[in-house]
């Protein structure tokens, strides 16, 4: 460490440790505890599944990753940056967040407009956008679909473009709320062979074992509020018993 | 998980919960016109009056005092009666010079306003009773009963049932709002004419989303056999004690209101 | 939770029993109407419907846009629910919101909901909504009718607070020469909210399910009719819309304007009382000095006096609309001569 470095610069973020979430307490307003202390470290291009029963905390907690929920106690870093109320906007140019119901994130008459949303609200300029939102749609493989309207798409496809609306901010960090919820095997195995070639730190709730198994290196069990397990998931799926434990059984 | 809770409604076993929502319902109104008719600065029947809903509170094991802390929340629409203090003549309690012009704040002033804010302050108490003692539907069901045409009282009834459900639809939507707006720094935020072009495309999509909804429910309804009207259950005759509970609510509310405005001294 | 702007949801207490009864009746006599008009028009399918829209106008009023530091837009919804319901409908469900507000939440009083639901479910909606007709008949196309429901929803936001003054003044709660340019200032500024939402909620709509629309709206947003313009066109296809809206406003100012006169001005039987008449002030705010006509007295003046307020608020309206529908012509007419470049 030389003394010559300005105290303004802050360190690059350590890439092995691009999300830290350190003793995670959050109680709710009308005071349920929802988290009980989590701690988690995951590095830059991880792909992370979250699993665990139903109320065990996956959605509370994966809305603490782009700031919705603010911790009652404990840390949430993401890229070096501590997720408070005042860096809430930043933090959410970095990490996108699509939600399980693609008709909450889909307010606009057209594709297009939809999926400029985050670009603009961003403040870049209109051909950066126009550029973002072609770029965009063609990972999630709906390009032509600019002039359609959300409404009239299938599940499917509106779930592709919700995950477009977040991938048009170019996040380092993808979190998704089950995304396979809903899809007929067609749509599963496109999900799985979109989500395969993403290049960012996935983070994703399911309950789909199968999603789980093809798509994350790495598995993670929330229930209760607390991880109870966090490991490679061939090992962690293989293992009826910590499964059957919380709820959950194998693909 | 809903913020929204949509029933002040609090169980307990007592002689007010236990009482009809028509009783109710009408002695609550009757107590608010009571309040509103007493005179200016007639504190002291206010003071009364407030007590009377702390008796009846503690009676309906609710603590005498939350209806008055809970209560608090209607206050700041006071602002809109704040420029009584300056603006009736009277005896000048204190001057605030404000450049061109000065602000006189009179002693009959104070009292209208005092007057006003406390009235509002125990009217709101006792609505907030009726809520505390008196689930919901019950409340419905006694405005039917009280002649309140069907049309109005059904779809009271339906909108509360689905209140929850499209509001924390507005609030996903919000949320997926905010969760998009993300910034680098710099200038962000788009246009506030954009801005106000996407809270109405929100509010346009929750209302193609409502109406979609309704025709499920519509469909569910016509599933179960329904046939075109809703049969109201017919409300079962008021008890002799129950007519009597009215009867003597009422008659104190007169003598009260007699009183107040005869001989409990005012400001 | 109070999502909804505080401002027009008046708790017990702050309009006096005379004018809460007064304005109970009124709002009894219009909405039993609206009653009977829906029940000639809606079949069993609107049972659920309704109710589910109201809570959609509830639901909807949670929605904001940030405009400026902590402050951030809302809508009431009385325009929109009118145009997307039908007026008779659309006023039905805004008493339905403003009841449910009061009873659960306790957001408005009871015995002033007669007042609350008049000026937000009735003027804020019927009289928006007979505005519009007006405004939208003076014009062709889709883009037309969005004007003109922007501009109904603002002045109904505008004449809902600016009778809300009225009646705080007449319930000797606040004097009317500060509660009248404080309710009409603020909110000619929440009413621009009002426009921008309503107008954005509608051009949705039309873009996405235009079949959801009334007939009337459906079919101009589809391309399959145009209404006539011009001013004699509006006033022909909105004849009953402009009749109800006048009728209604006499009828209040005639059932008020008694409690006005033998209701002595608060102020001035102090005044009176404590001998302080000479010495009241000029007030940097006087806009209606007494609200009374030189030459009429008592009642009869103050009932021509709003007569004549009604008028003139017609009158600017339409005139605007005509500005604006003129100048619109003008500029279709320009870009047919030089195509636009993109």
């Amino acid at each position: 460490m030389t003394r010559s470095r300005p105290a303004e610069v802050p360190a690059p973020p350590d890439p092995a440790r691009w999300i830290e979430v350190e003793h995670l307490h959050f109680v709710y307003p009308n005071g349920y505890e929802a988290l009980k202390g989590i701690d988690l470290v995951i590095a830059r291009g991880e792909k992370v599944a979250l699993i665990g029963p139903n109320g065990a905390g996956k959605s509370t907690f994966l809305l603490h990753l782009n700031g919705i929920h603010l911790p009652s106690h404990g840390r949430v870093r993401v890229a070096g940056l501590d997720v408070t109320k005042e860096t809430v906007k930043r933090v959410r140019a970095e990490v996108g967040l699509v939600f399980q119901d693609p008709d909450d994130q889909l307010f606009s008459p057209t594709v297009f407009e939809d999926v400029a949303f985050g670009p603009i609200h961003m403040g870049l300029p209109p051909d950066e956008v126009h550029h973002r939102v072609e770029a965009a749609l063609a990972k999630v493989g709906m390009s032509g679909f600019e002039r359609r309207a959300p409404f009239h798409l299938s599940l499917g496809q509106r779930k592709r473009v919700a995950l477009a609306t977040v991938l048009s901010m170019d996040p380092s960090v993808l979190v998704l709320d089950e995304p396979s919820a809903g899809l007929d095997p067609r749509g599963r195995r496109e999900l799985i062979g979109l989500l395969r070639s993403l290049d960012q730190t996935l983070i994703a709730s399911t309950h789909d074992m199968r999603l789980v198994a093809e798509v994350f290196p790495r598995t993670v069990i929330i229930d209760e509020g607390r991880i109870v397990a966090d490991g490679p998931t061939d090992r962690i799926l293989a293992d009826d018993a910590l499964l059957e434990a919380h709820g959950l059984e194998r693909p | 998980m809903s913020g929204l809770s949509l029933d002040r409604y609090l169980p307990r076993e007592s002689p007010i919960h236990a009482l009809d929502a028509r009783v109710k319902f009408v002695v609550t109104i009757a107590f608010i016109l009571a309040v509103s008719l007493l005179p200016v600065g007639s504190f002291a029947a206010i003071g009364i009056a407030w007590g009377a809903v702390a008796i009846l509170s503690g009676t309906a094991k609710l603590g005498p005092f939350r209806p008055a802390r809970n209560a608090f929340f209607a206050l700041p629409f006071v602002l809109a009666a704040l420029p009584l203090v300056f603006t009736r003549p009277g005896e000048e309690l204190l001057t605030l010079p404000f450049g061109l012009f000065t602000l006189r704040a009179t002693l009959e002033g104070l009292i209208a306003f005092l007057t006003i804010a406390l009235k509002s302050w125990v009217a709101v108490q006792a609505a907030l009773l009726l809520a505390y003692t008196t689930p919901f539907h019950d409340l419905i069901d006694a405005l039917r009963a009280l002649r309140v045409p069907g049309i109005f009282v059904t779809t009271v009834s339906f909108m509360y049932r689905y209140l929850a459900v499209l509001s924390d639809e507005a609030s996903r939507m919000l949320r997926a709002r905010a969760a998009r707006s993300g910034s680098r720094g710099g200038r962000s935020g788009g246009t506030l004419r954009w801005r106000a072009t996407v809270a109405g495309r929100i509010v346009g999509a929750l209302f193609i989303r409502a109406y979609e909804r309704s025709e499920r429910v519509y469909q569910a309804m016509l599933a179960r056999g329904f046939e075109g009207t809703i049969r109201p259950r017919t409300a079962r005759a008021l008890h002799r004690a129950e007519w009597a509970a009215l009867a003597i609510a009422v008659l104190l509310l007169a003598a009260f209101e007699t009183a107040a405005q005869l001989w409990i001294p005012a400001a | 939770m109070f999502p909804v702007p505080f401002l027009l949801h008046a708790p017990d207490g702050f309009f006096s029993v005379p004018v809460s009864v007064a304005f109970w009746i009124v709002t009894a006599a219009v909405l039993g109407i609206a009653v009977r008009q829906a029940n000639r028009t809606l079949d069993e399918r609107a049972i659920p419907t309704l109710g589910v829209l109201a809570a959609f106008i509830f639901a909807a009023q949670m929605v904001n846009f940030q405009v400026a530091g902590g402050t951030s837009g809302h809508l009431l919804g009385g325009v929109l629910a009118a145009v997307l319901l039908g007026p008779w409908a659309g006023s039905i469900v805004m008493a339905c919101v403003i009841a449910v507000q009061a009873l659960v939440f306790q957001d408005g009083g009871l015995v002033v909901m007669g007042a609350n639901i008049f000026n937000m479910g009735i003027i804020g909606t019927l009289g928006g909504y007979a505005l519009y007709r007006a405004i939208a008949g003076l014009g062709r196309g889709w883009r037309w009718q969005l004007v003109a429901a922007g501009v109904a929803a603002w002045f109904a936001v505008e004449a809902a607070a600016i009778v809300t003054s009225f009646q705080l003044a007449l319930s000797d709660t606040s004097p009317l020469n500060v509660a009248l340019p404080a309710m009409a200032g603020v909110h000619a500024l929440i009413g621009l909210g009002e426009a921008a939402i309503t107008v954005a909620a509608l051009a949705f709509i039309a873009a996405v399910r235009p079949d959801l629309l009334q007939a009337r709206e459906r079919a101009i947003a589809t391309g399959q009719a145009a209404p006539a313009g011009g001013i004699w066109a509006a006033l022909r296809s909105g004849p009953a819309w402009l009749a109800a809206g006048i009728v209604v406003s006499a009828l209040v100012v005639v059932i008020l304007a008694p409690f006005a006169s033998s209701h002595p001005d608060g102020l001035e039987r102090v005044a009176i009382d404590k001998g302080f008449e000479a010495v009241a002030k000029a007030n940097p705010y006087e806009i209606l000095p007494d609200y009374t006509i030189p030459g009429l007295d008592g009642t009869a003046s103050t009932i021509v006096s709003g007569l004549i307020g009604v008028v003139i608020v017609l009158a600017v309206a339409l005139g605007i609309a005509r500005i604006i529908a003129a100048r619109r012509a003008a500029r279709l007419e320009q870009r047919k001569e030089a195509p636009a470049a993109t």
